[in-house]
């Protein structure tokens, strides 16, 4: 099904008589079972003012052509929305509404903050086919309940969203990374979070295991001046004689570590663990510890944490180690009949909280069933 | 205005609820004393005010979760309670309701410097959050200019802005997690200082649901490293179009100030007589502020001066030390206490698309003159929130009402131009009946449903947010539907914000 308007689609949703597998790019892999509804005809720019730092669209818009359309006007989107075909290997274009479902957000969200934090408003289509439209198009909004930030990271399983408004931002002029090598992630975790203690604005700071060994790496975004100052600042506080890598080196850098290259190929199940980020080196001694080989990425100072696993996932080691310290583990490259959920439920009362309010926007479960257990 | 009439059968059940929360509660923990409730009977929305049944104030989430138990069983409304700051009479109680302050927990519980996060009981203020981490050079980036007084519970509780968001966020932008109690006495924990938390993202509908889906108890916060300084630079122009357009290329050209804050002619003059901080007499304000080390602050004022300048100024003034960047503050800081010198003001707190400046002012000044009112205006520019203060005198007969009514019309102004009701003050009484003028019905009951899943019976905070004639059936078993005017008060002056 490929509907061209919300009322189209309201129609499609609400006649639907089994489950219906939300499909913006496609980037993620491939859907369930059931009819698979397609959201590239909701594409198109709504409304973008620079001055006003406003882009409205369609949610099926494409992601590259949004990205052309703000680099024009020296604008970027500030959460760095990472390529998921890179580790996926699937095909096809990500869409606006894609990446807000799955709240994708890159290195940036260390400084920056979330995809959730730059979405202003939405509209939708629930599971109930009724079109809702939450928050807005203007910055400042406490205006009722922000249903935007509910839909935002939902994976589908509230409604299908068809518009986004996003706050956006200025491209910096300038941009710096400093890199270090030798230290193990302990010891680069611990430099990292002092890093973005101190008021150097550090938009990228993360980990990696690098051909020539480990590598920590440090970004600053601005103003060529200020970039500059701050480097040398970094540089200062930190052990370690960092090499200055800058501009489009730099960015290609972090493209990278966005998309998560490190891990990119073959068939490995990747697993993308959250935690606070002085655990991020804990999690992956205990790991190792436990007999667990394979390739890391840290990245938001040590708060993310990609693994490749040489195959099988060892779901119940990863899953249980990484909730022992609070964290959470999503599979997001699973091999080829893997039954391991992707995502763990939510527990407790969350569990409970998601649950029931899946049941009022999706009474008859039938949005992407199974993706996101509650 | 009108509120519910109050439950006969609550406010029977009186004295065996009083004796049941003492039970639970320390001895001054359990206010009943007419004469001592009276702190209680409004928040800074003053217009309005009524007695509750009782105010409880809890020391910690047990006893929180204790006192809920109580009135769930007993069918009793509950209206949570930070500082009492709301503008938008949030923590108004009705006559049927048990006020549950937060006031008594103010702990810290935990900094974690490392993971850039702090730990604290809500009923904390927001500068003591700040206070806390200042040694180690950190702070807590939301600043409501009521930061002094508020509670981080009332931050939560309507998502609360301040004057440098525009770089950092509100406070849903710098909230990792919450401790909530919810209506049935359970305790819960949603988020904390790990990035991101399976299944839905509670946490930010939580903040900013204006205490009606739980009790929030504990919150971790963000806490950023403090940058090296700060500049301001004022420019003053003939008219607000132009400021406007100003603030337009700012921002084009990439430049991110912490503040841009905008004062209109009648603002300007008021204040600068008040406050005698010598601004240019001229009808549009704007003072920039950025950040960083002298010589960063030197490069970002040499790109804004260079656009403020191709505008044509009236006066372009900047900073050179620390006490000329507090003269150029002074006037815009007492903006507030200045116009309580002139009059009784309301002040309002729509947002607008930043586009639509020149025309939302040329609608207010249209819409002021219509009402026989003067408005003044002063707002964060760079974000588009709106601050019109409607002057008017509280004891000439008729007059707060028409002023009332004027506020509705520049609300609803800001909704049609594309922007909202609230911007960071939140809904509470004073907008619930103008939402269904910026949402449709359908949109309403989609927010009501998320109230039905955390709080089924709707006990807490429910005549807020939603015209009572839509919540009506909901609210029905919490209490009666047909409304009723409570007691008016006249309107106190509030201080600066
Ligand atoms: C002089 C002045 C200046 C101001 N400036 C600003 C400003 O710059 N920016 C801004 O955003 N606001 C401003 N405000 C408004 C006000 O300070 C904020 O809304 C503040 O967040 C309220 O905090 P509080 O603790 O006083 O909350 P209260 O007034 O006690 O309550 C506010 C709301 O929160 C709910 N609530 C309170 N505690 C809890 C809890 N523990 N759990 C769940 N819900 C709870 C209440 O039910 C109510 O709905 C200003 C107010 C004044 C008087």
């Amino acid at each position: 099904m490929r509907p061209e308007s919300e009322a189209e689609l309201a129609e499609m949703v609400a006649g639907a008589g089994g489950p219906l597998w939300l499909r913006g790019g496609g980037t993620q892999g491939p859907c369930g079972a059931g009819a698979v509804l397609e959201t590239s005809g909701l594409a198109g720019v709504r409304l973008y003012e620079p001055g006003a730092l406003t882009l409205v669209v369609g949610a099926g818009t494409p992601l590259a052509e949004v990205e052309a359309l703000l680099a024009a006007q020296g604008q970027r989107l500030p959460f760095e929305p990472r390529d998921a075909r890179v580790l996926s290997g699937a095909a096809g274009a990500a869409t606006i509404g894609g990446i807000v479902a799955a709240n994708l957000s890159g290195p940036r969200r260390v400084q920056a903050g979330a995809c959730r934090d730059f979405v202003l408003g939405l509209r939708l289509v629930d599971g109930a086919g009724r079109i809702l439209s939450a928050g807005g198009r203007v910055m400042k909004n406490v205006t009722g309940y922000d249903l935007a930030k509910l839909v935002t990271g939902s994976r589908g399983t509230l409604g299908v969203i068809t518009e986004v408004s996003l706050k956006v931002l200025a491209a910096p002029r300038a941009e710096a990374t400093l890199i270090v090598r030798g230290q193990g992630a302990e010891a680069a975790v611990a430099d990292l979070c002092r890093a973005m203690g101190l008021p150097w604005e550090v938009s990228g700071a993360a980990w990696r295991e690098g051909p020539d060994g480990p590598e920590r790496l440090l970004r600053i975004e601005g103003l060529a001046g200020s970039v500059a100052y701050r480097a040398g600042r970094l540089a200062e506080a930190l052990p370690g004689d960092p090499r200055l890598v800058e501009g489009a080196q730099s960015a290609a850098l972090w493209r990278g570590i966005r998309d998560v290259d490190d891990l990119a190929g073959g068939q490995d199940p990747v697993w993308r663990l959250c935690l606070k980020p002085t655990d991020g080196p804990v999690v992956l001694a205990a790991l190792r510890a436990a007999g667990l080989e394979g390739r890391a990425l840290l990245d938001w100072s040590g708060g993310l944490v990609w693994l490749a696993v040489p195959g099988d996932s060892r779901a119940d080691l990863v899953r249980a180690a990484t909730a022992r310290l609070g964290g959470h583990a999503e599979l997001v490259r699973a091999p080829e009949g893997c039954t391991v959920p992707r995502l763990p439920p939510p527990s407790g009362a969350a569990g409970r909280l998601s649950a029931a309010l899946r049941a009022q926007f999706d009474p008859r479960a039938i949005l992407n069933p199974g993706l996101m257990p509650a | 205005m009108e509120m519910p009439v109050p439950d006969p059968a609550v406010l029977a059940c009186r004295p065996q609820l009083v004796a049941r929360l003492r039970a639970v509660l320390p001895e001054a923990a359990v206010i009943d004393a007419p004469s001592e409730t009276l702190a209680y009977e409004c928040d800074a929305f003053t217009a309005y005010r009524c007695a509750p049944l009782c105010v409880v104030l809890p020391g910690s989430s047990e006893e929180v979760s204790a006192c809920l138990k109580i009135c769930h069983e007993l069918g009793v409304p509950v209206v949570p309670r930070g500082a009492g700051t709301s503008l938008a009479g949030g923590a108004l109680p009705t006559a049927d309701c048990v006020v549950l302050g937060v006031a008594r927990m103010t702990r810290v519980l935990e900094v974690d410097l490392a993971n850039r996060c702090i730990r604290v009981e809500t009923g904390i203020t927001n500068l003591a959050v700040s206070a806390a981490v200042a040694d180690a050079g950190f702070f807590y980036a939301p600043d409501p200019s009521s930061q002094l007084a508020c509670a981080i519970a009332g931050n939560v509780a309507m998502n609360s802005g301040g004057a440098h968001c525009l770089k950092y966020g509100v406070t849903t932008n710098n909230l990792l997690g919450v401790t909530l109690v919810l209506m049935d006495g359970e305790v819960v924990q949603i988020g904390g200082p790990v990035p991101e938390a399976p299944g839905l993202d509670l946490l930010g509908v939580i903040c900013g649901s204006e205490g009606q889906l739980g009790v929030v108890t504990e919150a971790w916060l963000r806490i950023l490293p403090r940058p090296e300084g700060a500049r301001p630079v004022l420019i003053g122009y003939a008219g607000s179009e132009v400021a406007g357009a100003c603030v337009r290329d700012i921002i084009e050209a990439g430049v991110l100030p912490v503040a841009i804050e905008f004062m209109d002619g009648p603002c300007i003059r008021a204040t600068d007589a008040f406050s005698g901080a010598g601004y240019p007499d001229c009808e549009a304000l704007l003072i920039i502020e950025v950040e960083g080390s002298p010589a960063e602050i030197d490069e970002q004022l040499e790109i804004i001066t260079a656009i403020a300048r191709r505008h044509d100024p009236v006066e372009l003034r900047e900073s050179r030390s620390e006490a000329e960047s507090a003269r150029i503050w002074l006037g815009r800081k007492s903006a507030f206490g200045a116009m309580g010198q002139i009059n009784d003001y309301i002040c309002l707190d729509g947002t607008i698309p930043v586009s639509a400046l020149p025309e939302v002012l040329g609608g207010i000044a249209r819409l002021a003159a219509e009402a026989g009112l003067e408005v003044a205006n002063v707002f964060h520019a760079g974000d588009g929130n709106m601050h019109p203060l409607i002057l008017f005198d509280a004891n000439a007969p008729g007059e707060l009402a028409r002023a009332e009514a004027l506020g509705a019309e520049i609300l609803l102004l800001c909704v049609a131009a594309g922007g909202c009701l609230t911007g960071e003050h939140g809904v509470g009484v004073e907008k619930r009946d103008l939402m269904d003028r910026q949402f449709a019905g359908v949109d309403l009951e989609a927010q009501m449903q998320v109230k039905d899943v955390f709080d089924p019976g709707w006990l807490l905070n429910p005549a807020k947010v939603f015209p009572l004639g839509l919540s009506a059936g909901r609210r029905a078993g919490a209490g009666g539907s047909a409304p009723i005017a409570p007691g008016r008060d006249s309107p106190a002056i509030f201080g600066e914000r």
